[in-house]
């Protein structure tokens, strides 16, 4: 008797805790979809073509969001260009080069702390570093380099496990043939890990489009199309902020919340692709 | 002979270059670290340590810098969020990993990534028109409050925890699972008895991971918040975190008003060293259990 009920309060907590999990995963899905529809329900209609392109000047009735789409292109394509060589090189170093000691487990641990520092830390450090010291003002570049540093660890792991997947096969083929180190990375290694290296540079442009406190304390938060990269622009991010904080106008906030949310779903999207791909090559070598 | 030299110079040339890049990681951490502690330590002492850190009041105009309310408000909200997000977090990292069928598991994954995605600023955003109106209305007070706080944090979490959990429940070894089975253990004990328990360093580096994001994170809390700066009785009190204290501020600031930002600064650098030093232990002791 006392068995049987034993049993039976045994099937009972199973099936609850069965059911807690199907709950919990309900509840994280249906968070999602209630965050997107919202968002894009509410912002898709103010998105037309003259908002996309047309600059933004309240006072004369233009609202668009072009000077921004400008400058967070612009911060991407500086911050891609400095952080990825230096992380790619970082990568080649740790798996190519590095004898596990002292010097490797400083530069991870240097990584792992990096990658834990809230951005607004970042933004401080950016601000009174590029912004003042190296009175490069409110300006792209301090954005720029400021994020350079953000993303490096992102940018550093992916590589790291890009070249790790290359099998050594590959490597002692090369060096059979009388390939050097140099030319073995440059030649065998590296194009087999193209695919997640471009995983990586996805990665980082996620982080750097939806990135804002590091950016409104670097790059400040001037709504013009900035003429250089020594000049002040307004990220996407940092608009929708302004926008939602200071309550100008909750439907352009809707429409530019909508832009970052399909910018990025397609970068999602393509990462996906691309690490697929990057499975399949492996695994297919 | 010649053509040979200069390749081998070029080889050692490119390896610095690789040696040098690496370095940077580490020079960028020491540079970060010396700037903001050198700009906020300063200013602690000005104020006094224990009138900054125990403070009550933050009145900048007035030159009162307690730091107090912002010290509460981040480590509630962070607490908080914890408890939701990692409950809710490690159930359906446990329902990827062990329950759901592979078509579910194949299209929650990417959700999950796409959660991970979508940048703190579109949360605030999205707190702010549906969140701050619904506590307002069922539960009283402005709506901006900790409450808001907690839950927006709690879901920003989620993808940090599930995707770190769900990892290091899918590395316990199937020999385990399949013994605890074969001793006659349901799939379900077998998940709470024996297979999180195997799982526990990586479920707590997922915790700590995301507490480190909820206490770090800025502008989705600013938005939400209210961010008034006095110390909340109640989940509907409008509160002010460390974090939205720097961003908001940071603006106008100058001369020791500017420096207490960077004092909030160093604070919030001391909260993440020491989850640093508690995630370090957790990978460490893990790597005692596998020898």
């Amino acid at each position: 008797m006392s068995v049987l009920s034993h049993a039976a309060k045994r099937r009972l907590s199973d099936k609850l805790l069965l059911s807690l999990t199907w709950f919990c995963s309900f509840i994280t899905i249906a968070v999602l979809v209630w965050i997107l529809s919202y968002i894009v329900i509410n912002g898709i209609t103010h998105i037309n073509w003259s908002f996309l392109t047309t600059i933004y000047k309240p006072v004369k009735g233009l609202t668009g969001i072009f000077p921004m789409i400008i400058s967070t292109l612009m911060i991407i394509g500086v911050t891609v260009i400095i952080s990825t060589p230096i992380g790619i090189c970082s990568a080649i170093y740790l798996v190519e080069y590095s004898k596990p000691g002292k010097l490797v487990a400083t530069i991870r641990f240097a990584t792992e702390t990096l990658a834990g520092i809230p951005s607004i830390i970042y933004g401080l450090f950016g601000f009174i570093f590029f912004v003042v010291a190296l009175q490069l003002k409110y300006s792209i570049l301090s954005g720029a380099l400021t994020l350079s540093i953000m993303v490096l660890p992102t940018v550093i792991r992916a590589t790291e496990e890009a070249l790790k997947s290359v099998p050594d096969m590959y490597r002692e083929g090369s060096l059979a043939l009388g390939a050097s180190k140099l030319t073995t990375i440059s030649r065998v290694v590296l194009p087999c890990a193209v695919p997640g290296i471009l995983t990586a540079l996805i990665l980082s442009i996620g982080r750097i489009v939806g990135e804002t406190a590091a950016v409104y304390l670097t790059a400040g938060y001037v709504p013009n199309i900035p003429s250089s990269i020594m000049r002040s622009g307004q990220t996407l991010s940092v608009h929708l902020y302004t926008l939602a904080k200071e309550g100008i106008s909750f439907e352009q906030a809707y429409a530019t919340a909508t832009v970052l949310v399909i910018i990025v779903a397609i970068l999602n999207f393509i990462a996906t692709r691309v690490a697929g791909k990057f499975t399949k090559v492996s695994t297919g070598g | 002979m010649d053509g040979r030299n200069r390749m081998k110079l070029f080889e050692k040339l490119m390896s610095a270059i690789f040696l040098i890049c690496a370095a940077i990681s580490v020079l960028s951490l020491i540079v970060i670290t010396v700037y903001v502690f050198a700009k906020g330590t300063p200013a602690i002492f000005k104020v006094g340590v224990w009138s900054f850190l125990s403070g009550t009041s933050w009145q900048p105009q007035a030159g009162i810098f307690g730091l107090l309310p912002m010290i509460t408000a981040s480590i509630l909200g962070t607490l908080g969020a914890i408890l939701i997000g990692v409950s809710i977090g490690l159930f359906t990292a446990i329902f990827l990993s062990e329950i759901a069928p592979k078509r579910i598991a194949n299209i929650m994954r990417p959700a999950v990534e796409l959660l991970a995605g979508i940048p703190s600023v579109v949360y605030g955003f999205f707190g702010l028109m549906v969140l701050v109106p619904i506590i307002r209305q069922y539960l009283g007070g402005a709506g901006n409050s900790l409450l808001a706080v907690i839950i927006i944090l709690a879901v920003m979490i989620l993808p940090t925890v599930i995707s770190i959990s769900e990892t290091s429940i899918r590395a316990v070894p199937a020999v385990i699972k399949e013994g605890s089975l074969a001793l006659g253990a349901s799939h379900m004990q077998t998940i709470f008895k024996v297979i999180i328990p195997s799982a526990r360093s990586g479920i707590m580096a997922a915790i700590v991971l995301g507490t480190g994001r909820a206490i770090g994170e800025t502008m989705a809390v600013i938005l939400v918040s209210g961010n008034t700066a006095l110390i909340p009785h109640a989940l509907t009190d409008r509160v002010r975190t460390l974090t939205a204290n720097i961003a908001l501020e940071m603006g106008y600031a100058s001369g020791l008003h500017q420096e207490t930002l960077f004092a909030t600064g160093v604070v919030l650098f001391v909260f993440i060293m020491l989850l640093n030093i508690v995630l370090n232990v957790i990978l460490y002791s893990k790597a005692g259990d596998r020898a």
